[in-house]
């Protein structure tokens, strides 16, 4: 397929990349990528990859756009307030670029459909607020081998890992267990920067390019520890753990459980 | 003139930056290694634009002829895989 001279001039500065070019867009074209959560990271990941020319994102969220949102989550407004953040961010993204086709998955994801909605896409984005959700996801990306891009944000700091199935470490490698209920306050109960999920949405949106393209360094086996204060970016080491419960040489979940409902307050 | 022996021949007169490089771009990525392709244009800038940038992509720039007041030929051989 051929370019069109709009998408010519779209992605003109793409196509003059050496790492990029035609042969590079036209693979961005027919990548498919789900994002989970359409708050504050889902909705700048979403916006940059449907800038970029993502052929198909799909956006996952069950809830609502509320005022409290607009500090951060870029692509709801006041005139969507009350819709499905995933309808929301659909109408945004494909304003932004109509060569992009917007999924919409309005639906919480458990146990029983993850598999199933995650098995059409090639790349995995968590931007999801909660550890039930997070460790659901690794499980998930890790059994059904899909790479993932993680993001996690509080306060003033975020975090980003990218998870490659059966190459690097994933999420259990680093915490092997959630938190218990409560230890880790929730952005509700804490408060984040708004711009904050910006920074971190804007470096999984590169982690996906990059997947994509097959360039660079993924950040397999590290963890990217970004603090806005004292505007410090920080790579840790994540070593593959050999005893991990879900991605190690015996592992014990094999199958997807759902994580106790009392974390979910927030 | 090499003109005749250039494998693919492209025409962006009437074309203005970056879209003489985007096209260059991608007609150079349409050839092969170790083929030539001959760029015919007429936007100044391209002519000294489009010569560098085809050497930092890894290409060679065979020539670059100005054949009347307004219009330029630039030759470049393809040296690596995009």
């Amino acid at each position: 397929m051929d370019f069109t001279e709009e998408q010519l001039q779209r992605y003109s500065r793409h196509i003059i990349l050496p790492e990029v070019g035609g042969k590079g867009q036209k693979k961005i074209s027919g990548s498919r990528v789900l994002i989970a959560g359409a708050g504050g990271l889902g909705c700048p990941v979403g916006y940059y990859l449907a800038a970029a020319g993502v052929g198909t994102i799909a956006m996952v969220d069950n809830d609502v756009v509320e005022l409290s949102n607009l500090q951060r989550q870029i692509a709801h407004s006041v005139r969507t307030l009350g819709m499905n953040k995933a309808e929301s961010a659909k109408n945004t993204f494909e304003a932004l670029n109509p060569d992009v086709n917007v999924v919409t998955i309005k639906e919480r994801l458990n146990s029983k459909n993850i598999l199933g909605l995650i098995k059409d896409y090639d790349i995995v984005v968590d931007g999801t607020d909660n550890f039930p959700t997070r460790y659901l996801i690794n499980d998930a990306c890790v059994l059904a081998g899909k790479p993932l891009v993680s993001g996690a944000i509080l306060r003033f700091e975020g975090q980003v890992t990218t998870i490659l199935p059966g190459e690097g470490h994933c999420y259990r490698c680093l915490f092997e267990e959630p938190p218990p209920p409560g230890l880790v306050p929730s952005c509700q109960e804490a408060g984040v920067l708004g711009v904050l999920p910006g920074v971190v949405g804007a470096l999984q949106a590169a982690e996906v390019l990059k997947l994509v393209l097959g360039k660079g360094k993924p950040l397999s086996n590290q963890l990217l520890i970004y603090d806005a204060l004292g505007v410090n970016f920080r790579k840790v080491k994540v070593p593959k753990n050999p005893d991990c419960k879900v991605c190690g040489k015996s592992p014990v979940i094999t199958e997807l459980i759902d994580i106790g409902e009392e974390y979910c307050s927030i | 003139m090499t003109r005749a022996k250039a494998d693919k021949h492209l025409d962006i007169r009437g074309v203005v930056c970056p879209y003489t490089l985007v096209k260059s771009k991608l007609a150079m990525e349409s050839i092969g290694v170790g083929q030539v392709l001959e760029i015919i244009l007429d936007y100044p800038e391209a002519s000294v634009s489009i010569p560098k940038a085809m050497l930092n992509y890894g290409h060679s720039v065979i020539s670059v002829t100005k054949i009347n007041d307004r219009e330029w030929v630039v030759v470049i051989k393809k040296e690596v895989e995009d």
